[in-house]
C-alpha cells in the first residue's frame, strides 16, 4: 500500500477520490458516481429493495437501457419470447416505480449500455461506473474507474450509492509503436491476452499506456478496456488525454461551460506520476502484431492469421495436451492447420467490443464493391440506434445491405445468443465480439474472435483470411 | 444470508481449467427475473444432450455426486461473465463451497454474497482434494470456516486463507445493505464534497 505523497498511478487517484470509509481490515466503502442497469442482472435487486422497504437513493446517478435481450428485428413486432419480453417489461414497470432514467426500446437512443454510456457522455472521465455486467471495464477508456458487478452488488449500490471494495492491484500494459496496415485495437487486445492468458489479470486493474495506446482513438481505447475482463482483470483504463475531451465535450451527459472546464482541470490530474509502482509490467512491440484471432474456446486462445492451429503434442503437461485436444475437437479443427482457408457459416459484426460507427466504417471499407458468399449468413449489428443512424447517414448501411449483410437493430444480439440471433449446432463464426466460450453463440457454435476488418474479409471470402490481401498496398 | 459455519459433505471432482460462467449457467438460462430455481440449469450443456436427458459421465450426474456440497475444479474457475445467476444456480443444486487454484474476481465476490465460501488453494493441494473427491460417496471432505481448515477424509487438515472481513459476514450470515446504511451519514458528508459539483445528473439532458 502507498503512502499518500508517493507517487500514484490512475487507478490509485480515482480510487482515494471515491473511499468513504476504510474499515480495520483495508475494506473500503467506495463511492459509486454512475450505476448502469439492464434487465437480466437487475429484476432480483429491484426485487430485493421493494422486499426491504429501501429507495433507490440516487435515481440521478442511475441509468437504465435494455440490451441482452431485445429483439435486433422489427420492433415494431411483439417480443415474442414470453421470458425475454417478461424480463424488459420488468426493468420498465421497475425504472418507472423507482424513478430511474432509462431510454426505451424504442428510443433511437437506446443500444448495449457500454456503446451508450460513453456516447451520451453519461459516463465520464475520473467517475467510478458500474453496472452488472463484466464488460463495464469499456467505460475505463475515458479514465474512469469502471467495472462490473454481481446482482448483490447491484442492490448494494441502488440502495447506498455505495459498494464495499478492497483495492486492486496495479498492472502496466505498455504498446510502444506503431501498428502496421489491417492491424487494430482488437488485434492489440487479442495479442495482450495472448500473452497474459485469461487469468494474468486477476487481481489487477490494467491500466494501458504507451504509444500506440496513445494514438488510438476512443473507440479503439474502449475495444482495450473492454476486453480487460478477457484478460482476467475486473477493470482496464486509459489515462485521459486530449483525445478524451475532445470526445466527451458537447456530448448530452457531459457538464458544460464552466462545469466543463472545471472538470477538464481536474482529469488533467489524473495521469499516473512517473515512478508510480506498479505490481506488474508487460510491454508489446506493437509492430510484431499481426491481424489476429481466437482459434479455440477461451479469449487466450491467439494466434495470427498466418499461424498454425497448435496440437496437443506441443506440450510436455498432459492437463494442457487434453486441453487442446479438447478445444480442437470442439472447434472441428485439425492440429497443426492453418485457420486461413477454413469455410465460415455466419459473420457476425458487432457487441460492445465492436459496434461502434469507427467499427463499421472500418468494416465497410472491406465489404464496399464485393459480396457476401451466398452460403455465410452475415450480420451487422450496431451498438445503438445513434451508430445506427449515423451509419445511415454516410450510406454504410447501404454498403452492407447491398453485399448482402443483414443490417439490424441495437442490442447484443449473436454476442450471447439470448435473443434469437443465434448459431446452429457446430456452425463456424468469425465474430467482432469478446467471448468465445463452447455455446457463447449458441449451443454447439464455435467462435472465432476477431477485428471488424478481418469479421468483414471472412464475409466476402467465405473463409477465415488475413484482411490485408484485401486491402491495397497493405503487403 | 444463510450463515456458513462447518460443512461436511461430499465433493465433486471437475478436472477442468477456465470454467467460465456460461458453462456454469448458459445466458438461455438467464430470462428469469428469480434468484431460485435454477440449479436444474446448472452445467446445462456438460450435463444433458441435446434431448434435455442427463449424460452420465458428467460428474454430477452420477450417483455418488448428486448431492455434493462441494466443487473442485482447476484454474481460472468463474472467469467470463458476472451473471450472479452463476452461484444462485451453484447454491441452488446444494453447492456451498467451491475449491480451485485461482478463482475470478467478480465470481469470487458474487459467491461471499450468497453463503458460498470459495477457497483458492494451491494446485497441488487441489488435486490433493480431486483425489479425495474421486473416492466418491463416502469420502467426505469438512470445511470449517471457524478454523479455517479443510479436513480431509483420513484426518488430515489442510489450513485456508480467507479474507476477514467474508468469513465474519459468512460466519453471522450478515447483511451488507443495513450494515453499510449504518454508514449513511459518512456517505452524506461524501456527497458534499465541493470537488464533486461538475458531475451532472442523469436526470434530463444536461444541455
Ligand atoms: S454485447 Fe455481449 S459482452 Fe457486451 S454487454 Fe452485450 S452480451 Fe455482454
Amino acid at each position: 500500500m502507498h503512502k499518500p505523497s508517493s507517487p500514484r498511478t490512475l487507478y490509485d487517484k480515482i480510487w482515494d477520490d471515491h473511499v468513504v470509509l476504510t474499515l480495520e481490515d483495508g475494506t473500503c466503502l467506495l463511492y459509486i458516481d454512475r450505476h448502469l442497469l439492464h434487465e437480466v442482472t437487475s429484476p432480483q435487486a429491484f426485487e430485493g429493495l421493494r422486499a426491504a422497504g429501501r429507495p433507490v437513493r440516487r435515481p440521478g446517478a442511475t441509468f437504465a437501457v435494455a440490451d441482452h435481450n431485445v429483439p435486433t428485428s422489427d420492433r415494431s413486432l411483439p417480443i415474442k419470447d414470453q421470458q425475454s419480453r417478461l424480463q424488459i417489461e420488468t426493468l420498465e414497470r421497475n425504472v418507472e416505480e423507482f424513478g430511474v432514467p432509462y431510454f426505451p426500446l424504442l428510443s433511437r437512443k437506446q443500444g448495449i449500455a457500454h456503446v451508450v454510456g460513453p456516447e451520451q457522455g453519461i459516463s465520464l472521465p475520473g467517475m467510478t461506473i458500474v453496472c452488472g455486467d463484466s464488460h463495464t471495464s469499456t467505460h475505463g477508456a475515458l479514465g474512469s474507474l469502471a467495472f462490473g458487478i454481481g446482482t448483490s452488488e447491484v442492490e448494494h449500490v441502488l440502495a447506498t450509492q455505495t459498494l464495499l471494495q478492497k483495492r486492486a492491484k496495479n498492472m502496466l500494459v505498455r504498446v510502444e509503436g506503431q501498428i502496421g496496415p489491417g492491424v487494430t485495437a482488437k488485434d492489440i487486445m487479442l495479442a495482450i491476452i495472448g500473452r497474459t492468458g485469461t487469468a494474468g489479470g486477476t487481481g489487477y486493474v490494467i491500466e494501458y499506456a504507451g504509444s500506440a495506446v496513445r494514438a488510438l482513438d476512443m473507440a479503439g481505447r474502449m475495444t482495450l478496456c473492454n476486453m480487460s475482463i478477457e484478460a482476467g482483470a475486473r477493470a482496464g483504463m486509459v489515462a485521459p488525454d486530449e483525445t478524451t475531451f475532445a470526445y466527451v465535450k458537447g456530448r448530452p451527459y457531459a457538464p458544460k461551460g464552466e462545469a466543463f472546464e472545471q472538470a477538464v482541470a481536474y482529469w488533467r490530474s489524473l495521469r499516473s506520476d512517473d515512478g508510480a509502482h506498479y505490481d506488474k509490467e508487460v510491454v508489446l512491440d506493437a509492430a510484431e502484431i499481426k491481424p489476429s484471432l481466437t482459434w479455440g474456446t477461451s479469449p487466450e486462445d491467439v494466434m495470427a492469421i498466418d499461424g498454425l492451429v497448435p496440437s496437443p503434442d506441443e506440450t510436455t503437461d498432459p492437463a494442457k495436451a487434453e486441453r487442446i485436444r479438447r478445444t480442437l475437437s470442439y472447434m472441428g479443427l485439425e492440429a497443426g492447420q492453418k485457420l486461413a482457408g477454413t469455410p465460415v457459416d455466419a459473420v457476425f459484426i458487432g457487441s460492445c467490443t465492436n459496434s461502434r460507427i469507427e467499427d463499421l466504417r472500418a468494416a465497410a471499407a472491406i465489404v464496399q464493391n464485393r459480396k457476401v458468399v451466398p452460403s455465410v449468413r452475415a450480420m451487422v449489428v450496431p451498438g445503438s440506434g445513434l451508430v445506427r443512424q449515423q451509419a445511415e447517414a454516410e450510406g454504410l448501411d447501404k454498403i452492407f445491405r447491398d453485399a448482402g449483410f443483414e443490417w439490424r437493430e441495437a442490442g447484443c444480439s449473436m454476442c450471447l445468443g439470448m435473443n434469437p440471433d443465434k448459431l446452429e449446432t457446430q456452425q463456424r463464426c468469425a465474430s467482432t465480439s469478446n467471448r468465445n466460450f463452447e455455446g457463447r453463440q449458441g449451443p454447439q457454435g464455435r467462435t472465432h474472435l476477431c477485428s471488424p476488418s478481418m469479421a468483414a474479409a471472412a464475409a466476402v471470402t467465405g473463409t477465415l483470411c488475413d484482411v490485408r490481401e484485401l486491402m491495397e498496398g497493405a503487403r | 444470508m444463510e450463515k456458513f459455519t462447518r460443512l461436511t459433505t461430499v465433493a465433486a471432482p471437475l478436472p477442468q481449467e477456465n470454467i467460465d460462467t456460461d458453462q456454469i449457467i448458459p445466458a438461455r438460462f438467464l430470462k428469469t427475473i428469480q434468484r431460485t430455481g435454477l440449479g436444474k440449469h446448472l452445467f446445462a450443456d456438460q450435463r444433458y444432450d441435446e434431448q434435455g436427458n442427463e449424460k452420465p459421465d458428467f460428474v454430477l450426474n452420477k450417483p455418488a455426486y448428486r448431492k455434493a456440497g462441494i466443487l473442485i475444479t482447476l484454474d481460472n474457475l468463474g472467469c467470463g461473465s458476472s451473471r450472479e445467476h452463476a452461484p444462485w444456480a451453484l447454491q441452488d443444486f446444494g453447492i456451498r463451497c467451491v475449491i480451485a487454484p485461482s478463482i475470478a474476481d467478480i465470481f469470487h465476490s458474487n459467491c461471499f454474497k450468497n453463503g458460498l465460501l470459495p477457497i483458492r488453494l494451491p494446485l497441488d493441494i487441489c488435486e490433493t482434494l480431486m483425489d479425495d473427491a474421486r473416492q466418491g460417496e463416502n469420502a467426505r471432505l469438512t470445511v470449517d470456516l471457524e478454523k479455517q481448515q479443510i479436513i480431509r477424509p483420513d484426518g488430515e487438515t489442510i489450513p485456508f486463507d480467507v479474507d476477514p472481513f467474508w468469513r465474519h459476514n459468512l460466519l453471522e450470515g450478515l447483511d451488507n445493505i443495513s450494515q453499510t446504511l449504518l454508514r449513511e451519514g459518512e456517505i452524506e458528508q461524501f456527497e458534499q464534497r465541493a470537488n464533486r459539483a461538475w458531475i451532472p445528473s442523469t436526470e434530463g439532458e444536461n444541455s
